[in-house]
């Protein structure tokens, strides 16, 4: 399992998995702390739209007009979003729901009514992603890794998941502080000279492109899972929010191996012949961590709501 | 320091004091949504006094405190602090919002929030040094919160939850304080020790101005008073604005009796 049918065959998935699931959860902590974690599910539909008329525009299906399809839609709802919370007053949950709903069913009816039925764009696809099919044919063993050659036969999903987690990292160390201060106290932040809402448009493009590239890659399953479930896992094991952090990377990452590991795997140990989606095994995980910590994790107790005044 | 060239009044000698007005509102005009919440608002605020903005429920007293701190937008009107702009001056201005605006389940600890209070001194990637944590519990020690730096947020009673954004409040090293109802819903001894912080505060020059509910206390507690209902209704030391002529025409019939009693 460790020789060089594993750098060819699980390496990449793996590798990619983990970088779309820590990518998704960095931003994931502070959208739950703001009560926005519901943004990682609304962009992960709107971008159906944008991925139709990308395809509708080019006639290709390749990867970066989709990206940037996708990315286009994904700011249009984020912006929409915004300004239909702030002009109509209400919930960011409410507005989100309204846009999302709406833009996800533009693309249905958009995919319905154009010739799209010949190439391979469907539903399916963008909910399980393919992640098991992101082999590196030229990985003949470990070895392989030092091979200039053989890297460049990796598959491209794999340096833009790397590329896409290194720049939200860079981003959530950077602007640490920030967006700590506004996330807990808005209005102290300002009155600091901090451009808030600048810094809350910041948050959620980041969210948007680490969705992108992540559904890209491994489909929107995993997207809506990892904004939400490792952070809120982590925040049940930690009362501080740099442990927060790391908790959350870390069940990211576990989610990601052990739900790779077990879809591949897991039927075969049960006597079943075929293995089950990768995608769907990793969300479930994720899912199985929050409950586990939902029951058992230490700091499960509101313990001071504020007093009404 | 700031010093001023021409002096008005002779007997102000004192250098290094600023006699500016640390808040000079005029023609302040505040909107939620058709109805005003602030109706051409001119303030003056005194340097070195403390004072508290009073008024009825929904008079905009909060809103007031926003506005002067650009946390709301307003429909018109200038904010001046010491003769600059706001922007100018942010770093002489320290704010207490109201306890409730924030989630006190937020993952973080009582120093961590009280260093918040340094930003401006840590900027984005400064690391936090021994000077700086000196700073923030010294800050706690003021409001007598030292015990419970390492306590996460959302253990603390109400009181002490005031305390730690006061002392916040305090490491921002400013001039000016705009507290936003520091005494709601605090125990009697927070409330003793807010305000001994804040008289000390006033000892050493500082300006403070809070929105303040409890009318019984205000003589106690403040020597000017700037009372509020959508548009001003006074301003003035407490013997010549806290008048009951003044509270009648703010508050109306809401006014109980008792509180008259205290205010006459």
């Amino acid at each position: 399992m460790m020789g060089a049918e594993f750098v060819a065959l699980s390496l990449p998935p793996l590798l990619i998995g983990v970088f779309a699931a820590v990518a998704c959860a960095l931003p994931g902590n502070f959208l739950l702390l703001r009560r926005q974690a519901l943004i990682g599910d609304a962009i992960s539909h709107v971008v159906l739209p944008g991925i139709v008329l990308a395809f509708l525009a080019t006639g290709v299906v390749a990867a970066w007009p989709m990206m940037l399809g996708a990315g286009i839609a994904a700011l249009a709802a984020v912006v929409l979003i915004e300004v239909i919370r702030r002009l109509g007053r209400i919930e960011p949950g409410a507005a989100m729901g309204v846009v999302f709903t709406s833009m996800f069913a533009g693309g249905v009816l958009l995919l319905e009514q154009s010739d799209t039925s010949s190439v391979h764009l469907d539903v399916q696809h963008a909910l399980y992603g393919s992640l098991e099919s992101l082999i590196w044919l030229d990985g003949f063993g470990w070895a392989s890794l030092l091979d200039w050659e053989a890297l460049q036969g990796l598959p491209p999903e794999l340096t833009r998941m790397a590329l896409t987690l290194a720049f939200v990292a860079v981003f959530t160390a950077v602007l640490w502080r920030p967006l700590k201060l506004s996330t807990f106290d808005e209005g102290f932040a300002q009155t600091l000279g901090l451009r808030t809402n600048l810094l809350g448009l910041a948050l959620v493009v980041v969210a948007a492109i680490a969705a992108v590239a992540a559904f890209d890659a491994v489909g929107s399953i995993i997207v809506i899972a990892m904004f939400i479930c490792p952070p809120a896992a982590a925040r049940l094991m930690t009362n501080r929010l740099e442990r927060q952090i790391g908790w959350s990377v870390l069940f990211a990452t576990l989610s990601a191996v052990l739900g790779y590991v077990l879809a591949g795997y897991g039927p075969l140990w049960l006597g079943f012949e075929n293995a089950v989606s990768a995608a769907g095994m990793i969300a479930t995980v994720s899912g199985l961590i929050l409950l586990v910590t939902a029951l058992a994790g230490p700091c499960r107790t509101r313990a001071g709501a504020p007093t009404e005044t | 320091m700031h010093l001023e060239l021409a002096t008005q009044d002779g007997h102000r000698k004192d250098v290094g004091k600023d006699t500016r007005s640390p808040l000079e509102i005029r023609g302040l005009t505040v909107s939620y949504g058709e109805k005003p919440a602030l109706f051409s608002v001119d303030a003056t605020f005194e340097p070195g006094a403390m004072t508290a903005i009073i008024g009825p429920n929904g008079a905009g007293k909060s809103t007031l405190l926003k506005a002067a701190l650009g946390i709301v937008k307003p429909v018109s009107g200038r904010i001046r602090s010491y003769g600059k702009s706001l922007s100018a001056q942010r770093h002489r201005i320290a704010y207490v919002p109201q306890r409730a605006s924030v989630d006190w389940d937020f993952p973080t600890r009582v120093l961590d929030v009280v260093l918040m209070g340094l930003y401006r001194q840590l900027g984005l990637l400064g690391r936090v040094r021994p000077k700086h944590l000196e700073i923030a519990m010294s800050c706690l020690a003021r409001v007598g919160m030292e015990g419970f730096a390492d306590r996460q947020i959302g253990q603390l009673s109400g009181g002490q939850q005031q305390r730690v954004f006061l002392a916040r409040a305090l490491a921002q090293g400013a001039d000016l304080y705009l507290l936003d109802e520091p005494f709601a819903g605090v125990d009697a001894a927070t409330e003793k020790a807010i305000i001994a912080v804040l008289k000390a505060l006033k000892e050493q020059g500082k300006t403070v101005i809070a929105v303040h509910h409890d009318l019984a206390t205000v003589p106690d507690y403040f020597d000017r008073v700037f009372i509020i209902n959508t548009s001003r209704v006074a301003e003035g030391p407490v013997a010549e604005a806290f008048v009951p002529e003044y509270l009648q025409e703010a508050y109306g019939g809401r006014l109980a009796t008792a509180q008259m009693g205290a205010a006459g």
